[in-house]
Formats: structure tokens, C-alpha cells, sequence
């Protein structure tokens, strides 16, 4: 390992750019004579829009154009779309309601957007929005996910008259209820896992513009995929054909999924770009962004767990409704989905799996992919089940894990998965070393003294990563093929360029990504410079999203610094005068084998080009080459985290007072990039176990659009967390990685409420375990031992 | 976002005279908190304009106010529905039942709902209970004094 190659801990090299200020975001960026766009939004959750008049705000200062549902008929502007279709059990196709960028007839959710205004000033445009006279026939409104699909519910989409988006299942019924039939003992759980909004640090925000010159569009925008919102705006809504749209997702300040998704905003920014022959700028306040970014989770799950007399799992099943809001977001359909069940057999050896899914509508700002996407909601069904479990078998939670744990690989689960490779054991292993497990007992005692209780819960947590190959994404329903590009361009001096299809939105891209070209062709770290985010410079790419990056777009990479080093060969073999067949490459040196000739990389890079040694007919020159990675598996990262709790039952407060976690991501690349991530995943996952929660009223009016109302985790929320790692190496791609970034995300919230139901002795506590849903159960623990 | 509040205030003043007082436009425009303008469109409609502030949210409402159920001289229902722009929207509205008090004044019992929406309810939904007690604390304070004869308002 050199000190910037594989391994290392190198220091970001975007971090001097983002922390002295020098970050270029969307809203960073200004273009001549660029107007400003607002959103007016939809004050009621369902409404029918009986008419809206904008001739009057037309008239307002600096207003340069109003447009609306009827603007987007005329001009056929294409729908926003959901790109993964969705079978029902019984065959039928998912059911999608329109979902135009401007409201047409009807709003289905507060924040919905009835008309953009757009003047010279954001002040302009609000002002005029102020003018817009609208008459809306409100309609009753269908919040509950739980309630949706009710006889006499609110229909939300005509097309679904339940509000049912589909009935989808997995696995097989028949076998998975006869094992519950033969089965010693059941565990039942009621779940709900709990809405969240993403709050990416930096908001949304779109310049839509148009050259009418050359008739070519261009958008920079928040995106986490460029070329996917560039597929989409030009394939499905018609902005432009590709080769006449640009998209710039330039510096973006964290994503978690939201910035995944192709929204109204920015399709209207560009569509309007050329209407008013203007530049167009939107940019998110941050109750818009609570109104407007797609929301994560909303599940509700009855989930059953079947043992035997030795304690040995048996089955499971799920029931689960999952809320995907007013309209299907970009990848809404996929996540409760093809994303959860797949998921469910956890760590554990489950011979039978059977989970049914509805996805249903409400009033209520579209759910789609957040941090995890899925899994997060898997894993938290499977490890409270499997804690419940242990609980009322009498046994201890960490042996019954480990008595359960897939022990043999690959391995075949009853849903889809192929796992290929872990060792779950020696993670559960170490995290119980370094928790200081074997001590818990005293621990908790001390804590009784003090009047408190205190809990430990462990969550044994499976991801699924790097979602692949293609071609059964596609089976199941994806709209996109899940591959990578990278092109490798070698500069004549040896200096190297690599244009990535990934997208670094605080992922350290720039730093890992160079590790690797600098341990492969031995060329210093500061010579790599890692290009990304723009449609006119990288010719395609998938973005980055599902911890995805490592695994299949540096893989893709791996693969075209293979062709470069292949043709290098080709160069050095005319330039040492040897047989290509003779000719190795190692720390950045072309030799002779059995010689002590040799050519450093950047010698032969010059070769290239120049091309003095070679005639054009026996070699092209030049040294740039390009791959395109297409997985043969997922990545299966996999772990064990462990909270500890300390819960005053006077209060209901909860501290967290140790957090252990042990990863298995395969090959790590940058550790301390790793522990970042999994630091920053931890963060997110507590988040949702005791803080974050988006709250409807009844009428479906959002009363959780600001920090006053909706808790963000905090450093104080925290401790410090105890890291530690174990590998086994990734078969499927040839760097061994897995991929981290939902990792903390995924295992913490089933951490911390197998940690508080442990102090308090009640298994049910609701996310987010405030200090009141915490008290309560104490309460209710406290009359369950008085009524024994 | 939904409130109710009920109560009741004892006026120094005959039920006849807080009756002719209820169904004064002047007298209600002077003791509606903020309200700018209230004109009457029928016997029972108005016209009304009110600036209130909850929370962060300060905006402009325009709508109606509809009187109900009038029953001279033992109450009516008032309701009304304004618009604030993107400010977002509110309506609500009083039961007012009137019965004589000992001593010659009156007893007058509300039963207040109040409904917002749109961006008052997004930031300032914690605060719309505490917005609404002080207003129906102002209106009925501005209105005990106005049929007492104290008040600016007649």
C-alpha cells in the first residue's frame, strides 16, 4: 500500500474547495440576464382547481411570464414518470395517475405546484403569485397510510379508485404458511416505519437555459444522476432530444436519494428557459424542500417469525403498507418493493419467506428513495423480529443471532438474493468485543442504582448494493439498465483524467477514485484529477445512489485502466524494442521481463502521442480509454451495530451512551472516508429512531416544515462511536469492495429501539422514541409487572 | 390544521342591545384583531379584510363572513373563509349563544373552529392555538367594552 493507493487514509482533496468556500453549487452559479422562477404551491391537500385566473398577476412588476397546467398541455410537456414498473400479483400493471409538473384540474398534495411565476426577482415573483386568483373545490383528504385503501376513501388518481398503486408479494405463500402452521412457537410485530424528510444540507435548485442559436438546452441542477434526468427530460417529457440538452450537477451538497429524482421545478426551469427566452432560476427554500423533495420510508408492517423447538428460524412473513404519496416519484415504485423483500431474510438462514406489499396514494407528498431505500425498512423488521424472538424464547439475542446466521456462501435465499460472500459471525464477534457485551449486566445494575434503566440491542443489518447486472434489474421491472462508464484520458505528460457516470455529492469521489488510478499506474495522486456531474464532458453514466459507486462505478473504472495499461504495453513494446508479450507494468514502470529495461508510465504516455516509434498502421496513438461495468451480482455489505442505552422512566429521556459498529464492506478503500460515511449514516439512522418524524394533520397539512418543528440529530444526540471493521472481499467485481454509504442508516434505527425496549422490558415503542413514546411505554411496563 | 375553543363572558349590557351590537359591522370591525374592513353584502354576508400575524407568518386575508341559524336575539353561527395568498389559507367559525345573565347583563357562550392551511399551518401550527385564545381574548374584551358604551367603537 503507498500512502495515497488503496488503503490509505488519504485526505480529501475536495474538502480544501468546500472548506474554504471555493465550492461551486447550483445556486453559485448566476447566468447573463437570468430571471428568477417561484412556485406557487397548493395550500390544501386535495382540491380540485375550479379556475385560475393569472391575467391580473401578469401585469405586476417585473413579471415575464405565468404559466400553468395549461401552459404544459399546450406545449406537451411530457409527465413526470416512474421508471420501475411494478406487476400486482395478479398480473396486472402498476397504476400511475398522471403526474403533469404543473397542476391540470386537480392538486393531490400541499406544496403541489399550480403555476410558476417568473420576473426579474424572486420578490417580483412572489408578489405576482400574491395576484393569481384561484377557486379550489376542496376535496376530503386521505392522509393515513394505514387507511388509504378503506371503502369510501378520497380517490386520489382515478386510474386507482382504491388508492392502491399495486398489491405486489414475493415468495412463496403456500410453502412459507405451512412452516408457520408446523411451527413451535410465532412472534408477531406491528411496525411502523416512520416518514422522513431528507434535508440534504444544500436545497434543490435549477438554471433552466436556452441558446437559440444552436437550439440547445441546458439545466444545471442538484441531481445525483445528470444523465438520468437527461434520459428522462428528453426521452419521456420532450424537453429535447439528448444531443440537444446539457446537464450540469455541478458541487452538490448532500443527497440521501432526494437529489435522485427528475422533480417539477427543475423540468419547469428548463421547458420555461426557452418560452421567455430567459435563463431561468429556481432555488428551494427549505419549507419548500420539506413540501417538495420526495419523503423516505412511510411503512406499515404486521410481520411473523416461525421457530422450531431448537430455536431455529423457520419462516417469515410480512404484510406491508407502504405510502408512496400523491403522485409515483421517480423510483417510488421499486423501493417497498424490489428494494425491501428481497432483503428480508436479514443475516439468517430462513428457509420460507413470503411479504405482500400494497403501495397506496395518499395526500401526501410523494415517497421515494431515502439513505438505504428499502433496506432500512427490511432490516428493521427482520431485527425486531428476531429480537422479540429471542426475547420470548428466553434466549439470549446475540446467541440466537448467531445460531441462526448464514454460515456457508454463496447462498441462496427464498427471495432472489444470491449472497456471495460474508461472515457474519466474526462481526457479531468483534462488535460484542468492543461493546463490552459480556458486561451489560453490571452495567445495567449500576444504572438501577442511579435510578435508570439501561438497554443494549444489537442490529445484525444486510445491505444490498450496487444493484445489478442489467439485465435482471430489467426482468424485474427497472426502466434503466444499472451499469457504469468511466473513460481513462491519459495526457501526454502522464497527468490523468478519468470521466465518471458517478456523482460525488459529499462521497469523497475525487480522493477515492484517484487512490485508485494512482495505485494502479503508479502515477502520483495529485496527477489524477476525477471528472463528473456534466453530460457534455462524460458521454454516459448511472449516477450514484445505493451505495453504488465503489462497487460498480470504480469497477468500471478498474476496467478501462486495464485497457490503458494494455495498450501502454503496446507503446512500450515498440519503445523497448521487445514483444508486447514481454513486456510488464508495476508501480508505474513498463519493463522488459528478465531485463532491466524499462519505461516509467508517464515516458510511455508521451510515447503515445508523439507516436515516433510506431507507425500509425501497426498502433492507433494516443492513450485514452473507456469501459462500461456492468455487475454480475449485487454486493451484499453486511454488520453488526450495537446500541446501549441509558432511559430516565421518570422522563421518558433516552442518551445513547455507546455506539459500536462493525462493517464488513470488503475491500476499503479509504478508511476514514469509510468511517465518515458510516459516522454520517449512524447520525441519519438515530435520527429516525428518536428525532425526525414528518407530521400530517388530519386535513393533510404538513405541520413539519421547518427545523422548529422537525427534530434534526445533533452532535450533543450522539456519542462518540466505536468503528471497527471486518472483510471479507467482494467475488463479484475485481476490487472487492461493497459499497458504505447507507450502511449506518440501515442498521441504527432497529439498534436503538431493540436498545430501549431492552431498558424499559415493553416491546413497543414507536420511531421516533421520543421522551413521551418513551415514558409511556415505561408506564405501561410498569403496570404490565404490577398486573403479573 | 384544525382548532376548537369554547367559552364564555358576561357583558354589562341587555341581551337586545349586545344582539344590535353582534350584527354591527363597525362594531365587529373595530373589535376583529386586524381587521381592516368589513362591509356588509347582504343581510346575513361580508366583505372582509384582516391582517393577522402567526408566527413568522404575517399575511393579508380577504374573504367573506357569513351569518346563520340567526335567531334574534339568542345567537347566530359566523363563519368565514379568507384567502392569504402564499400565505396559505384560513376559515373558521363561532357559535354565539346569547341568555340572560343575573343582574341584568348577558352571557354570551362561543364554541370556536378554526381551520388553516398552506404555509401558516407549515410553520406556525404550534402557535395557531395560543394565536387563536389572544385573538378571541381581544375580540371579546374589545366587544364587552364596546356594549358597556366604553369602547371606541360606537
Amino acid at each position: 500500500m503507498t500512502s495515497t493507493g488503496i488503503g490509505a487514509a488519504v485526505r480529501r482533496k475536495e474538502d480544501h474547495r468546500f472548506i474554504t468556500g471555493k465550492g461551486r453549487y447550483t445556486d453559485d452559479i448566476n447566468r447573463p440576464g437570468q430571471a428568477h422562477a417561484y412556485f406557487l404551491r397548493s395550500p390544501h391537500a386535495h382540491a380540485k382547481i375550479k379556475s385560475l385566473d393569472v391575467q391580473g398577476a401578469k401585469t405586476k412588476p417585473g413579471v415575464l411570464a405565468i404559466l400553468t397546467g395549461d401552459d404544459i398541455a399546450t406545449d406537451k410537456v411530457g409527465g413526470l414518470i416512474c421508471g420501475w414498473m411494478i406487476h400486482s400479483k395478479d398480473g396486472s400493471p402498476m397504476k400511475a395517475g398522471p403526474h403533469p409538473a404543473l397542476a391540470q384540474g386537480k392538486v393531490r398534495y400541499v406544496g403541489d405546484h399550480v403555476a410558476v411565476v417568473i420576473a426579474e426577482t424572486v420578490g417580483e415573483a412572489k408578489d405576482a403569485a400574491e395576484a393569481i386568483k384561484i377557486e379550489y373545490e376542496v376535496l376530503p383528504a386521505e392522509v393515513e397510510t394505514a387507511s388509504a385503501q378503506r371503502q369510501g376513501a378520497a380517490v386520489i388518481h382515478d386510474v386507482a379508485p382504491d388508492n392502491t398503486v399495486y398489491r405486489w408479494h414475493l415468495g412463496d405463500k403456500a410453502k412459507t404458511d405451512a412452516a408457520f402452521a408446523a411451527a413451535k412457537h410465532v412472534t408477531k410485530i406491528d411496525l411502523t416505519n416512520n416518514r422522513l424528510a431528507p434535508n440534504p444540507m444544500e436545497p434543490r435548485a435549477a438554471i433552466g437555459e436556452y441558446d437559440s442559436g444552436d437550439g440547445v438546452f441546458t439545466l444545471y441542477t442538484t441531481s445525483q444522476n445528470p444523465h438520468v434526468a437527461r434520459l428522462v427530460l428528453s426521452a419521456f417529457i420532450g424537453i429535447a432530444p439528448e444531443h440537444k440538452l446539457r446537464v450540469v450537477a455541478p458541487d452538490v451538497g448532500g443527497g440521501f436519494g432526494s437529489k435522485i429524482f427528475i422533480y417539477a421545478e427543475e423540468t419547469v426551469c428548463v421547458w420555461a428557459a426557452k418560452k421567455v427566452g430567459r435563463p431561468v432560476k429556481w432555488t428551494s427554500d427549505r419549507t419548500e424542500a420539506f413540501l417538495s423533495d420526495a419523503h423516505g420510508r412511510d411503512h406499515v408492517t404486521h410481520a411473523e417469525l416461525a421457530t422450531d423447538e431448537n430455536g431455529k428460524i423457520t419462516a417469515l412473513r410480512a404484510r406491508t403498507i407502504a405510502n408512496l404519496g400523491g403522485y409515483l416519484s421517480t423510483f417510488s415504485s421499486s423501493v417497498p418493493t424490489y428494494l425491501y423483500a428481497p432483503l428480508l431474510s436479514g443475516q439468517y438462514d430462513i428457509a420460507n419467506i413470503y411479504c405482500e406489499v400494497d403501495g397506496v396514494y395518499t395526500n401526501t407528498t410523494p415517497v421515494d428513495a431515502y439513505r438505504g431505500a428499502g433496506r432500512p425498512e427490511a432490516t428493521f423488521v427482520v431485527e425486531r423480529l428476531v429480537e422479540a424472538a429471542a426475547r420470548e424464547l428466553g434466549q439470549d439475542p446475540a446467541k440466537f443471532r448467531r445460531k441462526n446466521y448464514i454460515k456457508s456462501f454463496p447462498h441462496q435465499t427464498p427471495v432472489i438474493m444470491t449472497y456471495d460472500a460474508g461472515d457474519y459471525a466474526a462481526s457479531l464477534a468483534k462488535a460484542m468485543e468492543i461493546a463490552d457485551y459480556a458486561n451489560i449486566g453490571k452495567r445495567k445494575r449500576e444504572s438501577a442504582k442511579n435510578g435508570k434503566l439501561r438497554g443494549i440491542g444489537i442490529s445484525s443489518y444486510i445491505e444490498a448494493c450496487g444493484i445489478a447486472p442489467s439485465q435482471a434489474v430489467g426482468s424485474l421491472g427497472a426502466g434503466v439498465g444499472l451499469w457504469e462508464s468511466a473513460e481513462v484520458r491519459v495526457n501526454p505528460v502522464g497527468t490523468v483524467e478519468v470521466l465518471t457516470g458517478s456523482h460525488s455529492h459529499g462521497q469523497g469521489h475525487e480522493t477515492t477514485f484517484a487512490q485508485l488510478v494512482s495505485e494502479r499506474l503508479g502515477v502520483p495522486f495529485e496527477n489524477v484529477a476525477i471528472i463528473h456531474g456534466d453530460t457534455d464532458k462524460v458521454q454516459f453514466g448511472m449516477g450514484t445512489y445505493g451505495s453504488r459507486s465503489g462497487a460498480v462505478g470504480m469497477s468500471a473504472i478498474y476496467k478501462a485502466l486495464d485497457k490503458v495499461i494494455e495498450k501502454g504495453k503496446k507503446v512500450a513494446a515498440y519503445v523497448l524494442e521487445a514483444s508486447a508479450g514481454d513486456i510488464e507494468f508495476k508501480d508505474g514502470k513498463f519493463t522488459v521481463k528478465g531485463t532491466d529495461k524499462a519505461a516509467d508510465f508517464g515516458a510511455i504516455a508521451l510515447q503515445a502521442y508523439i507516436a515516433h516509434k510506431f507507425s500509425g498502421q501497426e498502433l492507433e496513438p494516443g492513450l485514452k480509454e473507456g469501459a462500461f461495468y456492468d455487475p454480475t451480482n449485487f454486493t451484499f455489505p453486511a454488520g453488526v451495530h450495537i446500541c446501549e442505552v441509558e432511559v430516565d422512566p421518570g422522563t421518558g429521556s433516552t442518551r445513547i451512551e455507546r455506539w459500536t459498529a462493525v462493517d464488513d464492506f470488503g475491500v476499503v478503500i479509504n478508511p476514514m472516508i469509510v468511517e465518515g460515511q458510516v459516522h454520517g449514516g449512524i447520525a441519519q439512522g438515530v435520527g429516525q429512531a428518536l428525532l425526525e418524524g414528518v407530521r400530517y394533520n388530519a386535513d393533510g397539512q404538513l405541520v413539519t416544515a421547518s427545523y422548529m418543528d422537525y427534530a434534526m440529530p445533533r452532535a450533543d444526540d450522539l456519542p462518540s462511536f466505536h468503528v471497527g471493521m471486518t472483510v471479507t472481499p467482494c467475488p463479484s467485481n475485481p476490487l472487492g469492495v461493497k459499497g458504505c454509504g447507507e450502511a449506518g442508516a440501515i442498521a441504527a434505527p432497529a439498534a436503538v429501539i431493540n436498545a430501549i425496549t431492552d431498558a424499559v422490558g415493553h416491546e413497543h415503542v414507536a420511531m421516533p422514541a421520543t421522551a413521551e413514546t418513551v415514558w409511556k411505554a415505561c408506564q405501561r411496563a410498569s403496570q404490565k409487572l404490577a398486573a403479573e | 390544521m384544525a382548532m376548537s375553543m369554547t367559552g364564555e363572558v358576561d357583558l354589562p349590557a341587555p341581551r337586545g342591545v349586545v344582539w344590535e351590537k353582534l350584527n354591527d359591522p363597525d362594531v365587529l370591525k373595530a373589535c376583529i384583531p386586524g381587521c381592516q374592513e368589513l362591509v356588509k353584502e347582504g343581510d346575513t354576508a361580508f366583505r372582509a379584510t384582516a391582517k393577522l400575524a402567526i408566527g413568522p407568518v404575517k399575511a393579508t386575508f380577504k374573504g367573506k363572513v357569513t351569518l346563520s341559524d340567526v335567531d334574534p336575539p339568542n345567537g347566530y353561527t359566523i363563519t368565514g373563509e379568507g384567502e392569504g395568498g402564499i400565505a396559505g389559507f384560513a376559515k373558521g367559525g363561532a357559535k354565539v349563544r346569547l341568555s340572560d345573565a343575573e343582574g341584568g347583563g348577558t352571557k354570551l357562550a362561543y364554541d370556536v373552529q378554526a381551520n388553516v392551511g398552506g404555509k401558516i399551518a407549515q410553520l406556525g401550527s404550534r402557535l395557531i392555538d395560543g394565536v387563536a385564545k389572544k385573538m378571541s381574548d381581544n375580540f371579546f374584551s374589545s366587544f364587552a367594552k364596546s356594549v358597556s358604551g366604553n369602547g371606541s367603537a360606537t
